[in-house]
């Protein structure tokens, strides 16, 4: 099961007859598979990864530290729904340490994002305080390591 | 002027350049192409046998080690030999550590070959053995194996090949280039042809851990083979260490003391920083090699389903990081086939023939390349036939 996941999570564009062949598994086991875990909450979708920036010279991410003063019985719960519900957020952690809220954040520009985060996020009833950083460059994500296709460094003196 | 042809070795100048060398010469010039024609892991070397390499520099250990290897690593290579292979080695003086397995086969070769002792050669098979063979004055013997076989070597063309004079018989399982395996029912067949004989065989067991549907059996561990055999690893593939060059030899200790009396003459000592850090491999890794297999396993059933699928048949090798293709239906030669693989559509492969005359009509594609690039060169590979 590790196996199948694990090729997915490399390149979910694999097809059924490929992860069958690597993995000697008939194709409908595979399929079965991986509708369980979607079911599951296991794999929770397919998204391809993209190098925005190479569309949209503007396009920029900030990381926000958010500092939240939790709610009597709901805790973080209720404040991290809300900040979901946004689109331009893209992601919202629980953190331990010195903040409790990592959010990412996506625009076409600077001033977008940071108006997002003063008309929008820092109002919010129970956040204390953020802290915007921009994401200057993007070396790696997701595991994949962007704009680099690293050397075949394999050379040919081999037999 | 000097006249080079002159001065140089009669026998030196008749050994022909390997026919891979030219190929990737011709790659080497273009950009962005597909090699799968590397025999090299596309894996690093564990992170943890570089840390030892590198914490054996700091602590000062670049000095010659023993002759014949650091005790400590003959006394793990004989514990590997051991728990993996079953076989029992005295480290004390049945074991030589040498550069890379390449040196164990050069070596052990010299120890063995007086001039017109025929060497026995499987072919397909790695292109270094008959050139030392015959550097050294020998014969080099070629025994076709054949696809029907799966590219085992067969009683019967053995029992056909030898004479009065064959003196040792070459034994390279998993083989490099056809992936074949021989399997404990062959090695007994093959045990009992060279029963009584004083044949000696020298097994290239480099691919030993790339065994896939089973695990490696070597000659040595069938019935009284290991008074005649000369096992030869490394940790080249298994570890990926190609560039630490570090291979050994165990074999009767006649023979490992003459051998290692040419290595100390020759070369002294094997690399110490690669010794050090080969203990380290031997350890504690076999549950990385363990990843590291699984890994190349699955990229063999897809080859081997994807090419076969596109009319290239292809018999399924159990062993080592190749698949070795019929490219008949096509009509063109193997250098053909490739040559214009690689010209139109920048995929590298390597010619069957290069590996001896058996190999021709068939192509030599490697899987030690990401499962990204392989499906990429598979396609490619598939466009081009339709193009035929």
């Amino acid at each position: 099961m590790d196996k199948l996941l694990n090729l997915l999570s490399e390149n979910a564009r694999f097809t059924d007859k490929q992860l069958a062949t690597m993995l000697e598994m008939s194709e409908a086991e595979v399929k079965a598979k991986i509708e369980d875990c979607e079911k599951k909450g296991v794999i929770n979708g397919y998204h391809a990864l993209i190098n925005w920036q190479n569309v949209d010279p503007q396009y920029v991410s900030a990381i926000i530290e958010v500092k939240v003063s939790p709610k009597r019985d709901h805790g973080f719960d209720e404040i991290a729904r809300k900040i979901m519900e946004f689109p331009e957020v893209e992601s919202v952690y629980l953190m331990s340490g010195g903040y409790d809220l990592a959010i990412t954040v996506s625009g076409h520009s600077f001033i977008e994002v940071a108006m997002f985060v003063s008309k929008r996020l820092s109002p919010l009833d129970s956040v204390l305080s953020t802290a915007t950083h921009f994401v200057l460059k993007r070396y790696k994500d997701m595991g994949v390591k962007m704009h680099y296709e690293a050397d075949d460094e394999r050379g040919n003196i081999s037999l | 002027m000097i006249n080079y042809d002159k001065i140089l070795s009669e026998k030196v100048k008749t050994i022909k350049p390997s026919g891979i060398r030219k190929f990737f010469d011709l790659a080497a010039e273009m950009q962005g192409v597909i090699s799968l024609g590397v025999g090299e892991p596309d894996f690093k070397t564990p992170w943890n046998v570089r840390e030892a390499g590198i914490n054996s520099l700091q602590d000062g250990k670049t000095r010659y080690t023993a002759n014949a290897g650091l005790i400590q690593l003959r006394e793990e290579i004989c514990n590997y030999l051991d728990r993996r292979f079953l076989l029992k080695y005295n480290p004390q003086n049945e074991v030589l550590v040498t550069v890379g397995g390449s040196e164990a086969i050069d070596i052990c070769i010299r120890a063995l070959v007086n001039p017109d002792d025929e060497v026995l050669i499987p072919e397909p098979c790695f292109v270094a053995y008959s050139p030392i063979a015959a550097l050294t004055g020998g014969k080099p013997v070629p025994i076709e194996t054949k696809a029907e076989d799966n590219f085992r070597l067969t009683a019967q063309a053995l029992k056909a090949a030898i004479t009065e004079k064959t003196k040792l018989l070459i034994f390279p399982f998993p083989n490099n280039p056809t992936g074949a395996v021989m399997r404990r029912e062959h090695l007994e067949e093959i045990a009992d042809v060279l029963k009584g004989t004083d044949i000696i065989v020298l097994s290239d067991e480099i691919y030993a851990e790339l065994t896939y549907s089973g695990d490696h059996v070597s000659i040595a561990s069938i019935g009284d083979m290991a008074e005649r055999t000369v096992v030869v690893n490394g940790f080249s593939k298994a570890y990926s260490m190609t560039g630490w060059r570090l291979g050994y030899a165990a074999g009767p200790t006649p023979i490992i003391k003459q051998m290692t009396k040419i290595h100390q003459f020759a070369i002294m000592s094997s690399p110490t920083t690669s010794q050090y850090a080969a203990i380290e491999a031997l350890k504690n890794c076999d549950g990385a090699i363990k990843k590291m297999r699984d890994e190349y396993n699955m990229r063999r059933r897809l080859m081997i389903d994807t090419l076969n699928n596109m009319g290239l048949t292809c018999f399924e090798p159990e062993g080592a990081f190749y698949v070795f293709p019929s490219i008949k239906s096509t009509g063109l030669s193997s250098e053909e086939f490739c040559e214009r693989l690689l010209m139109e559509k920048k995929v590298a492969v390597v010619p069957g023939g290069a590996f001896g005359e058996s190999g021709e009509g068939f192509v030599r594609i490697s899987y030690s390349y990401s499962i990204n690039h392989l499906i990429e060169a598979l396609g490619k590979i598939e466009e081009f036939i339709k193009s035929l």
